[in-house]
């Protein structure tokens, strides 16, 4: 479709002010139909542009729902295959599905720290504090020498 | 329009864009401008966390480049980029970036990005400047250490802002101006300094897949040209425009196939089963010094197997099953020991897809493609302006103030206008950047715009900027106005709409500027008539209409593009020659001409004049 809305699981994300779904879309494809007079039910979620859609897959990880899949495009994909991610806080696992029916399970890592806590300075010194130097905020020590290199 | 609220923005730095490099900015210009008390804001079409060409992930950092360690010089890459772009470089802008690249690196692992190491905790390569990533999380990592240092200044972050265009105060930059895809807001930013780091640009060119499949280029649609068409529309001087990039992916799901080249050691073949790279080398000669030399240039790699297919000799095919048996060739006396390799071999060529092009899996998943048992098609993906990648378009930017270059003119990384920085994407002549790089010299922009900003810092003036609100808006006023006259509102002779707009554009350039369905041939007759069309395309642009505010901000994208197109049409006129056989063949001028043409092509749009000029190309070593 390529991301499609399951009408069953979709709730709009009752309760907060926006949908995960429009949050985070790249593309600004995701509406949210509030009083169903768009005609996709009240209160759920749809790709207003498949035709646009990258299949990125953000709105398919975010859904607090699992509401969310995608289709493969219809003009080029032979039907009957699936991908379907997991994504937890440090890893995702995917499930595959052929269309002869055969499943692959892969799990890999996707961060090593917790959700949020990335510190600008990565636990760096500040380098000079010299605005007028060749230096970034953490250099030379980021680099992994005492002095950035020039010619 | 009259529903729109006006929100002025004040700020010293203002970073457009949410991308990597837009990041890069944003970390560091949050750091500089808090110590010296100043005020960064940032403003992206998306949210940082998923938006720009990282927005799905990556499964490599594909310039990293190891100097402390001895792994290689600053020098090697400078000749690596070099080599690539056939001689067009600015060696001055690649040695910058290269040496601080591995400091974005290192940050990026301490933010908590999986990088691969070895038993002694070295980064495991996959070529000579990859190293391997779990990186499904890249961008949300990278863009939440930039949002927490904004947050920890105190500095504002706009959502679903998109931004038109520029602001001038005369030859200076004043700021930009937009609208929220949210609410009816209409906004006005004024700044001392401004970032502009909104990517690269696709869907100027036919995609291959012109039905639901559109959306799948292999650089993301989100990518609409907005940096060209900001920093060229503000004056500022433009650079190899003319170098498009062209990718060899696998075939319509625009799968990555680096693994597979440099991990696995896979041949690329024709369906006659001849390697096209081995079997047209002599070809090579003709692109001497660079065809010579290795590694061979992305685009005589393309063009080679473009030759094959020219020929009827397709399809192309990577062929994994045989890649995979060579491998196991060296387990064939320990039959566990080979299990467990393939076993982590299938895992690293499906995280490869799921990392950063799912669609790819699918693909594979539909037509029961298993790779250990049958090769699959690749194929060359439809022209992308990335001047991040192995393309060079963007504008033309100043060098470091210590590096013994002509070209620099006080602060890092500013355009020919004051007060206007770019990076990543958005900077020319500085290829192979990638998504490190373009993160490490947004850093390095986004710093000289704080210097920038505290010594200039008298507050341009944005003037009157009703005729820009008014501009921005006509779409949606001219759909209003014009709806009632048909019955289907997508027919109507007072207005186009900006998907057949997008259409528009897409049908002269691949068929004029030398796209797919032209097999990426094209001629000074071809491109002179495409101009032509593109002239009137462009009086067309005054009769976009638009009904929501999704539709406004689609408009805005396909005139950005529009423009894209231009700059990059009227280059390759000016080119004389064929420099980059397969990112564009020029028929008219079939060669390269290393005495006339080996310089950079560079131009300037002003008061509604181009101007095309030739810029010296200066080594920076041997």
């Amino acid at each position: 479709m390529p991301s499609f809305v399951i009408v069953e699981k979709c709730d709009g994300c009752k309760g907060q002010d926006k949908t995960a779904c429009m949050y985070i879309c790249p593309n600004d494809l995701m509406l949210l139909d509030k009083d169903g007079s768009m005609g996709y039910g009240e209160m759920k979620a749809f790709n207003q542009d498949p035709s646009m859609c990258w299949e990125c897959y953000n709105c398919v990880k975010i859904c607090p729902q699992q509401a969310i899949d995608c289709r493969g495009y219809a003009d080029f994909v032979p039907m009957g295959a699936s991908v379907v991610p997991l994504r937890g806080s440090s890893d995702i696992m995917w499930t595959v599905k052929f269309r002869d029916g055969s499943v692959k399970r892969f799990k890999f890592p996707i961060r090593t720290t917790a959700e949020g806590a990335a510190e600008p300075l990565g636990g760096y010194d500040e380098g000079s504090g010299d605005i007028n130097s060749m230096e970034l905020m953490t250099e030379p020590k980021s680099c992994g020498q005492d002095t950035l290199p020039t010619i | 329009m009259e529903n729109w609220e006006t929100v002025q923005v004040t700020t010293d730095v203002l970073i457009c864009g949410g991308g990597m490099s837009a990041c890069g900015a944003a970390v560091e210009a949050a750091y500089w401008a808090k110590k010296n008390g100043l005020k960064v804001t940032l403003v992206d079409k998306a949210t940082p966390v998923r938006s720009g060409a990282v927005a799905m992930g990556l499964s490599a950092i594909n310039e990293y480049i190891g100097y402390a360690a001895g792994e290689n010089t600053l020098e090697d890459y400078v000749r690596y980029v070099r080599q690539d772009l056939m001689g067009i470089s600015r060696e001055d802008l690649v040695y910058n970036i290269a040496r601080h690249v591995d400091s974005s690196v290192h940050l990026f692992e301490k933010w908590g990005l999986p990088i691969w190491t070895d038993e002694n905790g070295k980064y495991v390569r996959e070529g000579r400047w990859q190293v391997m990533i779990n990186g499904e999380s890249y961008k949300v990592i990278v863009a939440e250490a930039a949002l927490n240092a904004m947050a920890e200044a105190g500095f504002e972050v706009y959502e679903r802002v998109f931004i038109v265009g520029p602001i001038m105060d005369g030859d200076r930059i004043a700021g930009a101006y937009g609208f929220s895809t949210r609410e009816n807001k209409f906004y006005v930013f004024n700044a001392k300094a401004v970032y502009a780091g909104m990517g690269g640009a696709v869907h100027v060119f036919r995609p291959r897949s012109t039905g639901e499949g559109l959306g799948r280029s292999w650089y993301p649609p989100f990518n609409s040209g907005a940096t060209t068409y900001f920093t060229l529309t503000a004056g500022a001087e433009q650079t190899c425009q003319e170098i498009r990039f062209i990718p060899v992916r696998f075939k319509d799901a625009y799968g990555p196939v680096g693994a597979w080249f440099l991990l696995f050691k896979s041949r690329a073949t024709s369906a006659v089963g001849g390697e096209y790279m081995a079997v047209r080398k002599d070809e090579l000669n003709n692109w001497a010094p660079y065809g010579l030399a290795k590694p061979i240039p992305a685009n005589l790699r393309n063009y080679l197997g473009m030759l094959d297919t020219d020929e009827g000799l397709g399809p192309l095919y990577m062929e994994t099953a045989e890649a995979i048996q060579n491998l196991a060739e060296a387990y064939k006396d320990d039959q566990k020991a080979f299990k467990k390799k393939m076993k982590e071999l299938e895992s690293e060529a499906w995280e490869d897809f799921l990392d950063m092009t799912v669609s790819q899996a699918i693909l594979w998943a539909a037509n029961n493609i298993y790779p250990e048992q049958s090769r699959s098609e690749i194929a060359a993906c439809e022209p992308y302006f990335i001047g991040s990648h192995s393309g060079g378009s963007g504008a033309w930017v100043s060098g470091p103030e210590d590096l013994d270059t002509p070209y620099k003119w006080g602060y890092g990384n500013m355009t020919t206008v004051k007060g206007l920085f770019t990076a990543g994407d958005g900077s020319g002549a500085s290829s192979h950047k990638f998504s490190s790089g373009s993160h490490a010299e947004g850093r390095w922009a986004g710093k000289n715009a704080v210097k920038f900003a505290l010594e200039n810092a008298d507050l341009p003036s944005i003037g009157d900027v009703e005729a820009l609100k008014e501009a921005t808006f006509a779409p949606m006023k001219r759909f209003e106005e014009n709806k009632g006259y048909t019955t289907d509102p997508n027919i109507n002779p007072n207005y186009i709409r900006p998907m057949q707009f997008m259409f528009r554009l897409q049908k002269l350039m691949d068929e004029y500027a030398g796209g797919v369905s032209s097999a990426f041939k094209t001629s000074i007759a071809l491109l002179e008539r495409g101009l032509e069309l593109l002239e009137m395309l462009k009086e067309d642009s005054e009769k976009l209409g638009a009904e929501t505010a999704y539709e406004l901000e689609r408009c805005w994208e396909n005139i950005h593009r529009m423009w894209q197109a231009e700059v990059h049409i009227r280059t390759i006129i000016f080119r004389e020659e064929t420099r980059w056989p397969g990112y564009y063949f020029r028929a008219d001028t079939p060669k390269m001409d290393e005495e006339n043409w080996k310089v950079f092509a560079n131009c300037v749009y002003k008061d509604g004049n181009w101007e095309f000029f030739k810029r010296e190309i200066h080594a920076l070593c041997d």
